[in-house]
């Protein structure tokens, strides 16, 4: 298989007494879809706000097709070339949502911004992802949730990238939304970019994922090619144990536990 | 990227039957103006109707308060706060308060003067040094407050007390210094325009205006954007024509147009021009809207506080070396007693708000012209400061209170 894109080892982050990570590593190649998966608290968003330069990690390498690099603030990450959609939303409700998506990468000639271009920009693309959107100049304190994820998973695809970090990004979205955002991680893995996806939702995870990277207690407990793996075995690894709630209710209730993990 | 993959044919969607387009008729425009007051985007309206009452309260109280006289020495007063009041905007617009603003226009003014006067520098070359004194000071503000962390209440209340120590300290036992009357810093607020230049700049004012606009709204349509109609285009030069030529008009009755009131203006349209068309002022309301999505959208949080406490800093000793312009001195009492609180009231009667990431420059013009009027008013009636900080206090309650209810309509609105 190809270099891996971006290469993570060794990742240790804490929090005060809380030991988020430990010990943590993580690859993604080109072209694949990784799922970062893992309970609540698991440690999987302080994972990505590692990578994204938002909360450096203490200790641990992080390999940029095959370079070490040092990611200490977010413009790092978006000169590297990754995006990140971060699951608290990081939106600015005061701007519209064409300052938004431009944010930190306005466009400007001769230091005046370039408004008719981004609005253009920002019309294009926001059709490209089938969103209906009434108006691109109110402020996005007026969006619903929904619409406030498809602003920032767009804004995401606007800067080029060549890993694309999606933090929960379906979890607010509506049946159609969800899909088109599949079809979009898609859409992203063809074109040979490399994909972070955490989602809870297991079959959104089966539908897309080439791999799951499970994350307990903030370390590594599994790496799993999702084709060759049943879905018990993922639980079991998410929970630690074969004997889980999950497993325990399935017996129980006799229901095809396919949907939900 | 997605450009290079669009879901597969399908065409754009047509707009959204949600949205509520407004025609570009008469009706259509006011309408839209009355669903946006409705929605508490109440912009600059309330500002200008209580001008419009204050000064017609105050013409009919005394007929002189109109008078070209009155008015001429009006624009020339609000010139220093109103250069203060700007400085406080970029501030509040960030979310924060400068305290130190006084303070600061004091101890510009004391090194203007004992560098101009003491030490006999050019007095140019003494501005220059005046100014920079205040952009140093708000270095140092911004610094403590975005690198160490302390709250910017804090860093500028200890800096309202310490530059105000500074100046008693620079002006020494005289406590007062006074300025010759024929150099820069005089002419500063002693030169007026004759009418063809005031007549010249108004023009190019509202042309430039004009042009633009409607410059600016053929490029919007050629890109296939909405954009305003003709006709508002066209409303919106007429409602700024009719202040800029009244003003040039009456201010040609008397002396003609002032410098000082033209420096301010300066100020006020480069900020606002600043604060809207620039990576910078989008930077800025960004911070002030959400520090943290700011920083994650790899924008320098602690280099946009810094270079604002250090905007407002500046703009404070500029305001300064006015006062002393205007005053001929610099005394111990030069920046301190209401001159902050004008400052900051002035900055929110305009609309600018308290609670950070909405407000715009033109807010230091009309705040600081609803002040001055209510103190030139109380003066023609010879009413003494105590009846004037009492309704300077009922006026900028007002104001924090249409704040504050605006806000929390914007919520009922959705909008933040
Ligand atoms: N800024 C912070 N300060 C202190 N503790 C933190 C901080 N961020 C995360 N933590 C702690 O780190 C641990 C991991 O949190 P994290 O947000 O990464 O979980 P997660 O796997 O994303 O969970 P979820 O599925 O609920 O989103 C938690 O115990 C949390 O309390
Ligand atoms: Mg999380």
């Amino acid at each position: 298989m190809s270099e891996p894109v971006l290469e993570l080892s060794g990742i240790s982050k804490r929090f005060g007494a809380v030991q988020a990570l430990s010990d943590v590593s993580l690859r993604v190649h080109p072209g694949e879809v990784v799922a970062l998966l893992g309970d609540n608290g698991a440690g999987k968003s302080t994972l990505v706000k590692v990578i994204a330069g938002v909360n450096p990690a203490d200790t641990g390498t992080l390999l940029w097709e095959g370079r070490p690099v040092t990611v200490a603030r977010p413009a790092d990450a978006q000169q590297l070339g990754i995006a990140t959609i971060y699951q608290d939303l990081a939106l600015c409700d005061n701007l519209d949502i064409v300052a938004n998506l431009f944010l930190g990468g306005e466009r400007s000639t001769a230091g005046v911004l370039d408004e008719v271009g981004m609005e253009r920009r920002a019309r294009e693309l926001l059709d490209s992802l089938s969103v209906s959107i009434p108006s691109l100049r109110v402020p996005v304190a007026s969006l619903s949730g929904g619409q406030r994820q498809i602003i920032a998973i767009a804004r995401s695809l606007l800067g080029e990238p060549k890993v694309v970090m999606l933090d929960e990004p379906t979890a607010a979205l509506g049946v159609a939304q969800t899909a088109q955002v599949l079809d979009l991680i898609e859409r992203l893995r063809d074109q040979g970019l490399g994909v972070i996806l955490i989602s809870h939702n297991m079959a959104d995870v089966r539908a897309v994922a080439d791999r799951a990277m499970v994350l307990r207690l903030g370390r590594n407990a599994g790496d799993f090619r999702v084709e060759d793996t049943s879905y018990e075995e993922i639980v079991a690894a998410i929970t630690g144990a074969a004997d889980n709630p999950v497993a325990r209710r399935a017996g129980r209730v006799a229901v095809p536990g396919s949907e939900e993990a | 990227m997605a450009q290079q993959t669009p879901v597969a044919g399908e065409a754009a969607p047509a707009p959204d039957p949600r949205l509520i387009v407004t025609g570009s008729s008469p009706r259509g425009l006011v309408a839209a103006a009355l669903r946006r007051l409705r929605g508490g985007e109440l912009g600059a309206l309330p500002v200008i109707v209580g001008l419009i009452v204050i000064c017609a309260v105050f013409q009919s109280l005394n007929s002189n308060f109109l008078s070209p006289q009155n008015l001429s020495n009006l624009t020339l007063q609000v010139v220093s706060t109103g250069l203060m009041s700007c400085g406080v905007i970029m501030v509040l617009l960030l979310g924060e308060i400068d305290l130190s603003v006084g303070s600061v226009s004091g101890v510009s003014g004391a090194v203007l003067a004992v560098l101009a006067v003491n030490h006999g520098i050019p007095e140019v070359a003494a501005i220059a040094l005046a100014v920079l004194t205040g952009t140093l000071i708000g270095v140092v503000h911004g610094t403590v407050f975005a690198k160490v962390g302390v709250p910017a209440f804090v860093v500028t209340l200890a800096g309202l007390i310490g530059w105000q120590g500074a100046q008693l300290y620079l002006l020494g036992s005289d406590g007062t210094i006074n300025v010759p009357y024929d150099g820069a810093i005089a002419y500063l607020t002693q030169t007026y325009f004759v009418p063809a230049v005031g007549w010249g700049i108004a023009v190019a004012a509202v042309g430039l205006y004009a042009g633009l606009t409607l410059l600016g709204e053929r490029r919007r349509t050629a890109a296939g954007l909405p954009a305003k109609s003709a006709a508002e285009v066209i409303a919106r030069t007429v409602l700024l024509a009719v202040p800029v030529f009244g003003g040039v008009a009456v201010l040609n009755l008397w002396n003609g147009v002032p410098l000082a009131f033209l420096i301010f203006l300066g100020f006020v349209v480069v900020f606002d021009l600043v604060l809207r068309k620039t990576r910078y002022g989008r930077m800025v309301f960004a911070v002030g809207g959400s520090a943290e999505a700011a920083r994650r959208a790899g924008i320098n949080v602690d280099l946009i506080r810094i270079s604002v406490f250090a905007l407002a800093s500046t703009l404070a000793a500029v305001g300064g070396v006015l006062a002393v312009s205007r005053g001929f001195a610099v005394s111990q009492s030069s920046g301190s007693g209401d001159v902050l609180m004008l400052a900051i009231a002035a900055a929110v009667i305009g609309g600018t708000s308290l609670f950070g990431g909405r407000g715009s420059a033109y807010s230091a013009l009309l705040g600081g012209l609803v002040l001055g009027a209510i103190t030139s008013g109380l003066y023609l009636l010879q009413m003494d400061s105590s009846v004037r900080y009492m309704i300077t206090a009922a006026v900028l309650l007002i104001a924090v209170i249409l704040d504050a209810v605006s806000r929390r309509s914007r919520r009922a609105h959705a909008r933040g």
